[in-house]
């Protein structure tokens, strides 16, 4: 048998990628994906929420005079504004959050899948004892 | 084998969510709109400091300023990623948003030890 006497000459083939280009806007061309961006941001303003609560805690720590006036500055129309835009947004992951429950955990009772709803529906029974538990201890002063 | 620190990450970032949810709302409606547009009259100082010396309002409060930021953090630093295509700055917005949630932890941390 005859010996091959050259090495041939291979050429590295590799395909391309099909990778179609995504625009920086992609988030825009649905709303689902509108959505999910919204959600994303939502996390924004619960920062936004607890910067307002270290300022508030920082007047505490500084006196009297600083936590009125910080009171004063909470009630400026801007201020008002920003703090309505962050509640539509706070209240949008808290509903997100508590749905997203019956997804995470799969509840059986004798073997059968309960109802997504009844699985959610304890985080807003929680909540709202939390938030009045909270509300009265603020306001009892 | 390189381990991943995105465990550890993610816990915090839905940590943080369910403190986020379940408080957030409560306080931002009291001192952001009910005080502010005069619905109801704001505690007194005295009042709120009395709250405040207890030191369960003090790692509530810690609570409530650190994992709601780990929470942001972690959805930001993904929504940058994701949103806007800017991935090749990781380095970068990693340290922006973890650095900004630890620094959050650190003030608030700092500002409860001040109340006496």
């Amino acid at each position: 048998m005859q010996q091959p006497t050259k090495v041939p000459h291979y050429t590295k083939y590799h395909p391309r990628w099909f990778r179609p280009r995504v625009s920086v806007y992609w988030w825009l061309g649905q709303w689902q994906y509108l959505r999910f961006i919204l959600r994303e941001l939502s996390s924004v303003f619960v920062a936004l929420t607890v910067i307002m609560t270290l300022l508030e805690l920082r007047a505490v720590v500084q006196g009297p005079v600083a936590y009125a006036r910080f009171q004063h500055q909470l009630a400026k129309p801007g201020v008002i504004l920003i703090s309505l835009i962050s509640l539509f947004f706070v209240l949008f992951h808290t509903i997100t959050w508590f749905n997203l429950t019956p997804r995470a955990m799969a509840v059986k009772v004798a073997g059968k899948r309960i109802p997504e709803w009844l699985v959610a529906a304890p985080n807003y029974l929680i909540w709202i004892v939390v938030s009045g538990a909270i509300s009265l201890l603020i306001l009892r002063g | 084998m390189l381990r991943s620190n995105e465990a550890p990450l993610w816990a915090l970032f839905s940590t943080g969510g369910v403190v986020a949810a379940f408080l957030i709302p409560v306080h931002l409606v009291l001192f952001g709109l009910v005080f502010p547009l005069g619905w109801l009259r704001p505690p007194t100082y005295e009042h709120l400091l009395g709250i405040l010396r207890n030191p369960l309002a003090k790692i509530y409060l810690v609570t409530l300023c650190s994992l709601p930021l780990f929470h942001w953090a972690h959805r930001f630093r993904y929504t940058l990623y994701d949103g806007l295509k800017v991935k090749h700055l990781n380095e970068l917005i990693f340290a922006f948003c973890y650095g900004g949630a630890a620094i959050g932890t650190v003030l608030a941390v700092y500002l409860v030890w001040r109340i006496s």
